[in-house]
């Protein structure tokens, strides 16, 4: 079997590449660290990968908004071939695969139009804006798995805990046709919800008052992932603010975080679309 | 006046709710008492680069408008209807924009046009609009106290009558130097000596002033000023470099002094040659002996660099550095806070080659309370104006670096309220070696070049290291406020790590006090000299001086030792990493530092004289002990009255509020956090961190801290904060080191001193005497406390003028130490939290309670000092400490929390609210005390802990009379605690949990009383 090979952005502020390169690893995948500008600058070949992930930080400060200069970056830079990183982007999910934003990573993907993406012309649809409380965050929250999702991420999940730590992650969808979609295709593939999994516009288990109580999308394919919480900050048992208690209760509890499932999915889905298409050549 | 640049406004579509408008009434209404209305907030690019009209409207809505969110406007400046107010706030010319600068990097991108990301060209401003109608005195008030600070923002403000007149500010920075080299005349009289220090901010006393004439006088300089051409008189520059480098700040002068010191409790009389030396030095000095005999000497590099440096094991150096910002924060809270930090992320990245990776943050702030209502002093923020900005401060220098802030503490006392204190702390790993070369050392030779990297250099910060080193007062300068660039010092970051690895980097070192002539100064030092090319350092504006460059704190900067070979590659990196980079001179090794400007010589002075010229204070510090006594306590009190309130009380309520607002997590080796349990709201002793995700090796981290104390007992105070550090590691789980042979088990610790000015002065500092008795008290105290546990201090600093004088009064904060501890935690899967975890567990007292309420929350409920302030019996400790360490090996602990502010009822309570847990208390076993002092006592090392109930023998027989105990947890939702049939404490835990949470809003103030 072929090992699956993740490439992970950095640069300009982006300050959680290293907890994504080592889910990646735990999951069983090769990760890659590299500066945005090695790409933008220097040729360096996104295509080498299967799944693209822009992690979380604080881009550029969260000026002009967050996520903003970066997915201007990628719209608008011209590379040494001519493209745009986002012509590049286009590429690399024609031939089906993966890219995943989290927290800034997926203020990043809103911002430059690749979530939802209903329309599939890459062009912003939704955004993120300040919360609710109008400050910035950490708290652990509970998402619940939207059934039946396309995102191959959150497949065979339920419901996990997993920190939130934002400013702005309050998801403005203010078109109706929009929200329509997103309903319909199932692609809110996250909510916020209480520790028994009920969606709840609540605070503070809806962190920030993010429309329809959503803390992740989708685009329609698939294949573009985007979530405010952080899922790499829980590889581990041991991250839980209350793991001592878990582990009092049950001791023979896993010492996985529930936010490595995500990752192992992810690599388990890529690892056995590479099998199906090495049995059909 | 020019006709105005272009413009562009960004404002939320109506359909979209302002948060941000909605909290900033609610802090004007709660810092001001003013109701505005409801508010809107808006933002205002100004842009000086010639764009044709397509252009400008592309990037107002590709680069600035969130399209599904916002409206903008280009050229035109929209007011909302019905708001009939509005502020504006910009930057003063000078003060770095960071929103402005990444509206360049956008621009930039738009056209592929190259723009120089380095020169300010697109100005921001915030506008606000108020639905009132308000007086310009409301406005201004609004705009200074809550909305800006006057120090770094100009402010604009009126009706909706003029908007019209409204023009966007843009600051420029217009000044004409004349940049020739002065020379300062030095043959003077002692007074005329003095002014001159005064008024040029030198902060050198007499002696020091005389040391410098003497110098310029004897014959060697003048030959040697002869042959360079150059007057016999000092330039302005090199007084300046002296004055830096010989700063309190930089050269720890009455740390170094001959103190002679006389106790009039004992009678004992002693000469100390240096605090340094003798105790803290002189500690670890010990310790080390200690640990070698052991074969536990993991202390790598101890007070000879940025940071202190321990071996953690094969793979990993761990770097630790604690600092105070204190004189930058009372001025402006917010910049001085995030230098702090940011300043503070430098020292651990500046040691050795340079490169650590920062692996957290903790800080430890101290404020006068924020319903403080006396009148406010010129220049003098309110307490709760200095908390919102320190805080915020923080949350931005770590969270936008991408650093966890793990572990912190707040002090509140009315002494802190002229100068709050910032402490800040970093830790960090290095590898052992990058491509076979260690990487804690630091080596230079002669023609290595000096280059200095990130951010540029302007007037901010001029002058930072004297003014921290003398009071502060009306006349402050405002050139002193340091502007914080998160994003900028990343980017730097990011830079040096990876040329470190890639074996780019000789040495490096931070720019801090002093800057670059403090930076080059002290590296100089090890090839003894250096010339420095100043018109080739990067400004951020013309119009400065020579020994302005020179001595600028301008933020960001690390000046880097670099081969000449390995220039071109590292250039390239640091062109793609987008970090500038100028070589700005070369090392030499003829005994001087020279500093030139366009051929010409600014200064020359003698390394020798600069840095061993300084002379040496001498002080006197005389101990007379204080007329204190016990009150008479026998007040009928409801214990349940008494628990809500210490709960509620600004020592011990929940830090909730403030931690939230930092990221704890992002790394992803959080262990045990600020808060814990399944609701996140137990308070934890230590925190945890684990180092990689390959293993479960970890850091425990933890800070004591005690002053109060100190108004009883210097030395039980310091002794005391010590205990508290080290007292919350055993809690977490760790060990104390040098207990076996060959343990690995590392401890490093940070000393950090923050005193009021304690040289005797009959009419200014009458009590200077005590105060610096105070002091030796204190050191004294550290020796006793590290040398009997072997626990080394590796770094430390020393803030020694913590007053605040204005309007002829004097705010002096009380004689305050930060022991900043971390310890190595071999498993952090065996760390202990605080919180109970199961119904049916019994719960202990381990330690001894005595009675020791001197200084305690609860004396001071009822307005009492005391006299029993609480001791510390270090041998009592130990023994204990070290059975506890035997009993975590059998894991028999389920939870545990030291017994601190508030004693044992407020930690039992604490340990309740990981799960709402009720509790049944007896307290019949506790013998011939008083109640009080059983329930809030803070006698140290003492511990309250859970056990499962079927451990109950063991656990007995392994303590016997070190554990007291107490009773079981339950699940009726209930604080129950009783004696001898009587029920004292009967209380919800939930009604207790609200008053621990709402504690610090419900000291709040509703108006701002002082003169605006």
């Amino acid at each position: 079997m072929e090992i699956v090979k993740s490439l992970i952005i950095t640069g300009f502020g982006i300050n959680c590449e290293e907890e994504m390169a080592a889910a990646y690893r735990l999951a069983g995948a090769e990760a890659t660290i590299v500066h945005l500008n090695e790409i933008l600058l220097k040729d360096y070949s996104i295509h080498d990968y299967d799944v693209l992930n822009f992690p979380g930080g604080f881009s550029f400060g969260d000026d002009l908004s967050s996520g903003k200069v970066m997915a201007n970056k990628i719209k608008f830079k011209k590379l040494t071939n001519g493209n745009t990183l986002i012509d590049e982007l286009k590429l690399f999910l024609e031939v089906g695969k993966y890219i995943v934003g989290i927290c800034n990573g997926f203020q990043m993907l809103v911002k430059m139009g690749l979530l939802p993406n209903i329309n599939g012309q890459f062009e912003q649809e939704v955004s993120l804006i300040q919360n609710d409380s109008a400050q910035y965050e950490d708290r652990w929250v509970h998402c619940k798995v939207t059934a039946d999702n396309p995102s191959p991420l959150t497949k065979n999940i339920q419901q996990f805990a997993v920190p939130v730590r934002h400013g702005e992650g309050k998801l403005i969808v203010l078109e109706p046709s929009i929200k329509d979609a997103i309903l319909n295709q199932k692609l809110n593939c996250l909510s916020y919800c209480t520790a028994d999994g009920s969606i709840t516009d609540e605070y503070p288990y809806n962190p920030n008052g993010a429309d329809l109580n959503c803390a992740g999308l989708c685009d329609p394919s698939g294949q573009v992932f985007g979530m405010m919480p952080h899922p790499e900050a829980y590889l581990s048992l041991y991250n839980h603010p209350d793991w001592a208690r878990k582990k009092r209760i049950n001791p023979a509890l896993s010492e996985d975080g529930e936010g490595l499932q995500l990752f192992k999915n992810i690599v388990q889905h890529i690892q056995s679309q590479q099998t199906t298409a090495n049995t059909q050549k | 006046m020019g006709k105005p640049l272009p413009s562009i406004q960004v404002i939320l579509k109506k359909e979209i709710s302002d948060a941000k408008g909605s909290k900033v009434r609610k802090q004007i209404k709660e810092r001001t008492g003013i109701e505005t209305g409801a508010i809107l907030s808006s933002k205002l690019f100004s842009i000086n680069h010639s764009l044709s009209k397509k252009q400008l409207s592309r990037f107002a809505q590709n680069c600035l408008q969130d399209k599904v969110t916002d409206e903008v406007f280009v050229n035109q400046i929209h007011f909302p209807k019905n708001y009939k107010s509005f502020i504006a706030i910009s930057k003063l010319a000078g003060v770095t924009d960071d929103e402005g600068i990444s509206a360049q990097t956008a621009l930039a991108d738009l056209l592929n046009a190259d723009i120089d990301l380095c020169v300010q060209s697109i100005f921001t401003q915030e506008l606000f609009f108020l639905q009132e109608k308000l007086n310009e005195e409301n406005l201004k008030q609004i705009a200074n106290k809550v909305l800006g600070n006057p120090l770094i923002n100009h402010f604009q403000y009126g009706t909706s009558k003029n908007p019209n007149d409204f023009i966007p500010f843009v600051p420029t920075v217009k000044m004409e130097v004349d940049t020739s080299n002065q020379f300062i005349d030095l043959d003077l009289a002692d007074d005329a000596l003095i002014k001159l220090s005064k008024e040029k901010v030198l902060a050198l006393n007499l002696a020091e002033m005389k040391a410098i004439q003497a110098h310029y006088k004897s014959e060697a300089v003048v030959a040697h000023r002869k042959k360079l051409n150059l007057p016999a008189q000092a330039s302005e520059c090199e007084l300046e470099i002296l004055a830096q480098t010989w700063s309190e700040h930089c050269k720890h002068k009455e740390f170094n002094a001959i103190i002679h010191y006389e106790n009039k409790e004992t009678g004992e009389s002693k000469t100390i040659n240096s605090l340094f030396k003798t105790y803290i030095k002189g500690s670890t000095d010990k310790v080390k002996e200690n640990l070698q005999a052991k074969n536990n000497d993991f202390l790598v590099k101890v007070f000879s660099d940025n940071a202190g440096v321990v071996r953690v094991n094969d793979q990993y150096l761990y770097v630790w550095k604690v600092e105070t910002h204190n004189s930058p924060s009372a001025l402006d809270p917010y910049g001085g806070a995030i230098t702090g930090i940011l300043g503070n992320n430098r020292d651990p990245l500046g040691t050795g080659i340079g490169g650590a990776k920062l692996l957290f943050n903790t800080n430890v702030l101290c404020f006068g309370p924020p319903n403080y209502d006396k009148k406010l002093l010129k220049g003098q923020l309110h307490p709760a104006q200095i908390m919102e900005g320190v805080r915020h401060g923080i949350e931005d220098g770590g969270n936008k670096s991408g650093i966890p802030t793990v572990n912190g503490s707040i002090v509140f006392d009315e002494r802190y309220s002229g100068k709050p204190l910032v402490y800040c702390g970093t830790g960090a790993l290095l590898p052992h070696q990058y491509l076979n070369k260690n990487t804690w050392g630091k080596t230079i030779d002669a023609g290595d070049l000096i280059l200095m990297a990130g951010g540029r250099v302007g007037k901010d910060g001029i002058h930072g290291a004297t003014f921290s080193s003398i009071e502060i007062d009306e006349h402050s300068p405002q050139s002193a406020v340091q502007i914080g660039s998160p994003i900028t010092q990343k980017k730097l970051n990011d830079f040096l790590v990876k040329a470190c690895n890639l074996g780019l980097i000789k040495s490096s070192t931070d720019n801090g006090a002093g800057g670059l002539s403090s930076s080059i100064g002290e590296l100089a030092t090890l090839t003894n000299g250096a010339v420095v090319n100043l018109e080739k350092v990067p400004l951020k504006y013309s119009g400065l001086q020579p020994w302005e460059i020179f001595i600028s704190e301008s933020q960001e900067r690390m000046t880097l030792v670099v081969e000449a070979i390995q220039l071109n590659i590292l250039e390239l990196l640091a062109k793609e990493m987008e970090v500038e980079l100028s070589v700005v001179g070369k090392f030499t090794n003829n005994g001087f530092l020279r500093v030139q400007y366009n051929e010409q010589i600014v200064a020359d002075v003698s390394m020798h004289f600069l840095h061993e010229g300084v002379p040496q204070k001498t002080m006197l510090a005389e101990w007379i002990k204080p007329n204190i006594s016990e009150p008479n306590f026998n007040v009928a009190f409801d214990c349940n009255e008494i628990l809500l309130k210490l709960m509620g009380s600004l020592n011990i309520c929940s830090r909730e509020s403030v931690i939230r607002q930092y990221d704890h997590e992002v790394k992803g080796k959080s262990i045990v956090k600020p808060l814990m349990g399944s609701q996140g709201k137990a308070p934890q002793d230590a925190a945890v961190m684990r180092l990689d995700f390959n293993s479960y090796e970890g850091i425990a981290i933890s800070n004591g801290i005690l002053p109060r104390y100190g108004d009883i007992d210097a030395y039980q105070m310091s002794a005391g904060a010590f205990d508290e550090a080290m007292r919350q590691i055993i809690s977490v789980g760790g060990q104390l080191p040098n207990t076996k042979e060959g343990d690995e088990i590392f401890w490093s610790v940070n000393d950090n001193f923050c005193v009021p000015d304690s040289v005797f002065h009959p009419q200014d500092n009458p009590d200077g005497k005590i105060k610096l008795a105070k002091l030796v008290q204190m050191c004294e105290a550290l020796y006793d406390m590290a040398t009997y546990f072997d626990i080394p201090m590796t770094s430390g600093k020393d803030s020694m003028k913590n007053d605040f004088k204005a309007e002829g009064v004097k705010i002096s904060i009380p004689p305050t130490i930060l022991y900043s501890m971390t310890a190595k935690m071999p498993d952090i899967r065996k760390s202990i939290t605080s919180d109970f975890k199961m119904v049916g567990d019994l719960v202990y007292q381990l330690g001894t309670t005595y009675d020791e309420l001197g200084a305690s929350e609860f004396y001071k409920l009822f307005g009492h000092l005391g006299a029993n302030v609480p001791l510390v019996r270090k041998e009592d400790a130990k023994r204990l400490y070290k059975k506890i360490m035997e009993v975590n090996e059998l894991a028999l602990i389920e939870s545990s929390h030291d017994l601190s502010d508030g004693g044992l009822a407020t930690a039992l309570v604490e340990s309740c609210f990981g799960q709402n847990f009720g509790l049944n208390i007896s307290l019949d076993n506790f013998k011939g005390l008083t109640l009080q002092a059983i329930l809030f006592s803070e006698s140290h090392s003492r511990f309250v802990v859970s056990i499962k109930a079927e451990n109950k023998a063991s656990f007995e027989a392994f303590f016997q009379e070190q554990a007291t105990f107490l009773g079981t947890v339950t699940d009726s939702g209930k604080i129950e605690i009783g004696m001898n049939g009587y029920k004292l404490v009967h209380l919800p835990t939930t009604q207790l949990l609200e008053a621990w949470n709402n504690g610090l809003n419900s000291h709040k103030v509703k108006r701002d009383n002082g003169n605006s």
